[in-house]
């Protein structure tokens, strides 16, 4: 199981890659969040996958899976809800001032200012 | 902290009241409140006078990083005390010319003697400290205070020039010296100087000594504005007036000629410090003698002037180390020449001071400082004129003034030279009396230049913004009591000899005393018919035949290019310094996010990559993993299928649908997993992304009602194609390494008996990383505000407005 979830991750990874590395800033914050998707996943994958009962006490189980990663994805679950709805507005305040959502026109130095 | 911490401190602790004091008493000039600080230390470093003189030193400590080795060690010696009481003595002068100097409506002296004080503070460090990083401390706040000083005039562009280039070939100095000081404490273990000189001896052919003599050495000469370093100097002189006299010739430059004295029974039996002090000391003085004749700006030649007499006493310091190659005191003829270093030392922050503040004066009265547009000044200003040819008299070394002494001494030491017998000096060592003379007849050049193009002559009324009259009384004090020190230490030289110069020659050169010996220094005015007085009389002959002639040879002065090649090369390495690396990261910095992004990606794909093959970290083991299951395959199928179709899709819509498609599997493979909270928690945000995704997009203007299918491109193809087999390798080779035990157990054992909960991830969360989840909170927090301010924020709108 855990080598097919290395896969599965390495492919989000790469169609997350390619996704921000295009124009559309849409694209970018669907990027993102494939990305954070991998990661959540790699995190997982990475303690161990199905290695005993949920981790939580009372069930008389003689093994429980790990329960840091799943703190740590929680955080970051929450966390990366944070930023993609902070990346969302920021799009749809781009748009509305400046009337594109293409990053190359957006480009820009302080040489320009 | 003895009274002689609180002493070296209190200036820089006091200059925390002059504003208030400036706020307060608005009609009182604030200099009045300074002028007692460097008086009373004046005093105070008096009563240590009787202990120097029979040799003794006084050493206070507090410790300030023991475990680094570092302490406050204050010392007084000999040396230490010629210095502090010059930086207090001329300092007192200084306020109190600057009071009459600087108007009290128009400055901003809070500033100032802000400034000022920091100097002085700094500088009694400088020369007081032992501990050679403290030492450091505060010769950098020399700098700093250099910078502010020269800057005070911030809104004039010569101004800022001038402290930037100050500030920026002092602190490379003394960055050099930084360096010297730690190979220093390599070799020998401490930054105390008084150890340091104990295991002189012991480092002398340790590999790290040459490079260690010519760091500190480099902090010495840009300090004292030697060749080539010299050319801040003359830019300096955009301060005020006070402080050219104060900091610019009379003690800050001097801190170079410290160093080198306080090293010189470090490193002085070494050939290379013979060498270099002494060679580049003897250039300076020829090369700034040669370029003060050709000056016109008062400033600019008493600059260039310090320049020159700073390279005569580094010489003589230099000269004064070969001494230490005989190891006896009697007929040591080589002594000579520190007694006439430090002698000149204080002749020449008397003459030069008293020139400098002269030169103020006449700037004051007039309003110019241009010897073409002075002259015949000698009427209007008496007292001036009077002040002025005897200080420059005494800089051209005549009689009866100290300059005349000291600079007969100079001619003896480099005499001296001729006769070492050691680095083959008897055949080329002709050349130091030589460049010492012809330095001494343009040095008597320009002090005629000085004083008589000013005082004497036509007067031209027409080129002057103001009607020339006598100073104030205020401002002629501290020149005059200068001047009278030029004279009292010109007839009773011996003055000074045991008091003074005695116990500092004793720090310099203190493996030639036996216990209980003390130099005996006689300073006479008439030793008879010998070469120095012959050398004397071919430089007044010399020089008044080039004075009287000066006009002739003004085309022979201007030969030597009018701008300064080391300038230019100065201009031109502080101009590439900011273009370069500007155009550099122009190259890659081209502001589009597209190109930072490859560069992140690629620098991982690197990293990574290299990581794995050189370290050779990657394995693969397949012993140790899980069962897969029909919904397993069946959910990794539908996000593969998900993703990989948000690449092809064409509207936004349909990348939304996919990108939720994706999250609900994700949410799904959690259940599987055995992550209940995290499925829950991913469903939930899950659906508020997606209702926002549409939300937001739903808004939206209608650009393009149609959006094009994404191009395909075949660098960000193989980029995204890297990163996902190195993310994919990284997992293989997570799951097949356990290099350590899980810390599970840990949690499994204390959740219900430390927290008393039984969801372990919830009391993970809550409890045992609460912090985390505090700061996750926070970041949530911002990303709010940030929304909120974004929505608020109305750009176009206000300008309108």
């Amino acid at each position: 199981m855990e080598i097919l979830m290395a896969f599965v991750i390495g492919i989000l990874f790469m169609t997350a890659t390619y996704l921000m590395l295009s124009k559309s800033l849409l694209r970018i914050i669907v990027g993102t969040g494939l990305l954070s998707h991998g990661a959540h996943l790699l995190i997982l994958t990475m303690g161990g996958l199905k290695r005993g009962a949920a981790p939580i006490l009372g069930g008389n189980a003689e093994n429980y899976t790990d329960p840091l990663p799943q703190a740590l994805i929680l955080t970051a679950i929450v966390i990366s809800f944070g930023v993609t709805a902070f990346f969302l507005v920021l799009a749809y305040r781009t748009y509305q001032e400046l009337g594109t959502d293409n990053v190359e026109e957006m480009r820009g130095t302080e040489k320009d200012d | 902290m003895s009274s002689l911490h609180l002493a070296i401190l209190a200036p820089l602790v006091l200059s925390i009241f002059i504003p208030l004091f400036y706020r307060i008493f608005r009609h009182i000039h604030a200099g009045w409140f300074v002028l007692p600080i460097p008086i009373v230390l004046f005093v105070y470093f008096l009563t240590f006078l009787p202990e120097t003189m029979r040799g003794r030193s006084l050493i206070e400590m507090i410790n300030w990083i023991p475990s680094l080795g570092i302490k406050f060690t204050a010392k007084v010696d000999g040396l230490g005390l010629l210095f502090a009481l010059l930086i207090t003595g001329i300092g007192a002068l200084v306020v109190l010319y600057s009071i009459y100097y600087l108007a009290k409506n128009k400055e901003k002296l809070n500033h100032f003697y802000v400034y000022l004080l920091l100097f002085m503070g700094a500088m009694l460090g400088v020369v007081l400290s032992d501990n050679l990083i403290v030492m450091y401390g505060f010769w950098e706040l020399t700098s700093f205070s250099s910078f502010l000083l020269i800057g005070y005039w911030y809104e004039r562009d010569k101004s800022r020039y001038g402290a930037q280039k100050s500030m920026l070939i002092t602190v490379f100095g003394g960055l050099a010296m930084l360096g010297g000081i730690i190979l220093l404490y390599i070799m020998t273990g401490t930054f105390s100087v008084t150890e340091l000189i104990s295991q002189a001896n012991a480092i002398f052919n340790n590999a790290l000594f040459d490079p260690a003599l010519v760091c500190i050495l480099l902090g010495a000469f840009t300090k004292s504005a030697q060749f080539p370093f010299y050319i801040w100097l003359p830019d300096a002189m955009e301060a005020p007036t006070p402080v050219s006299a104060y900091l610019h010739s009379a003690t800050m430059v001097k801190a170079g000629i410290y160093l080198v004295a306080r090293f010189t029974p470090v490193f002085g039996e070494h050939f290379l410090w013979f060498l270099l002090v002494t060679s580049v000391g003897i250039l300076t003085l020829v090369w700034g003698s040669i370029f003060a004749v050709k000056q016109t700006d008062l400033k600019a030649i008493l600059a260039f002037s310090t320049v020159s007499q700073l390279g005569l006493i580094m010489s003589l310091l230099g000269a004064g180390a070969a001494a230490l190659h005989y190891e006896f005191l009697d007929e040591n003829i080589y002594t000579v020449a520190v007694t006439a270093a430090i002698f000149h030392l204080v002749n020449h922050a008397t003459f030069k001071g008293s020139l400098f503040m002269a030169a103020g004066i006449i700037d004051h009265e007039t309003g110019t400082r241009d010897i073409r547009k002075l002259g015949g000044l000698m009427h209007f200003m008496p007292i001036t004129f009077t002040t002025s040819i005897i200080g420059a008299f005494s800089m051209a070394g005549l009689p009866p003034f100290n300059g005349f002494l000291s600079k007969e001494m100079f001619f003896t030491a480099m005499v001296h030279v001729t006769e070492m017998d050691l680095f083959n000096l008897n055949t080329w060592g002709i050349l130091f009396p030589v460049l010492a003379w012809i330095a001494s007849i343009f040095t008597f050049v320009y002090s005629m230049i000085l004083v008589f193009k000013t005082f004497t002559g036509k007067y031209q009324p027409d080129k002057l913004d103001k009607k020339p009259h006598e100073a104030p009384m205020g401002l002629l004090i501290s020149p005059v009591i200068l001047v009278s020190l030029v004279i009292i230490f010109g007839f009773f030289p011996n003055l000074l000899s045991d008091s003074l110069i005695s116990p500092a020659m004793a720090s310099i050169l203190p493996s030639l005393l036996e216990a209980g010996e003390e130099f005996m220094v006689h300073i006479s005015f008439w030793h008879g018919p010998n070469i120095e007085l012959f050398m004397t009389l071919g430089v007044i002959i010399l020089g008044i035949i080039l004075f009287k002639t000066h006009a002739k040879w003004k085309k022979i002065y201007k030969a030597v290019p009018e701008k300064l090649a080391l300038n230019r090369f100065y201009d031109f390495l502080i101009e590439g310094m900011q273009s370069v690396p500007y155009k550099v990261t122009n190259t890659y910095m081209n502001g589009s996010i597209r190109s930072y992004l490859v560069y992140i990606f690629t620098f991982f794909i690197v990293i990574l990559a290299a990581t794995l093959i050189g370290k050779n970290a990657f394995t693969f083991d397949t012993s140790n993993v899980s069962s897969i299951g029909v919904y397993e395959v069946a959910l990794a199928i539908l996000v593969v299928l998900a993703s990989i179709c948000i690449l092809f899709a064409k509207s936004r819509m349909t990348s939304i649908i996919l990108l939720g498609a994706v999250g609900y599997t994700v949410s799904l493979f959690y259940v599987l997993f055995r992550a209940p909270d995290l499925a829950l928690t991913q469903l939930v945000i899950e659906t508020i992304s997606v209702a926002l995704f549409l939300v937001c997009f739903y808004h939206l203007p209608k650009l393009r009602r149609f959006e094009t299918r994404m191009r395909f491109r075949f660098t960000n193809a193989l980029i995204s194609v890297g990163v996902g087999v190195m993310v994919t390798l990284i997992a293989l080779s997570a799951h097949s390494n356990k290099l350590f035990d899980s810390i599970s157990q840990y949690y499994v054992e204390n959740t219900y008996t430390e927290a008393a909960g039984k969801n372990m991830v919830n009391v993970i969360l809550v409890d045992f990383r609460g912090f985390d989840t505090l700061f996750e909170i926070t970041v949530l927090a911002i990303a709010s505000l940030g929304i909120y301010s974004m929505i608020k924020l109305r750009l176009n709108r206000r300008k309108e407005e």
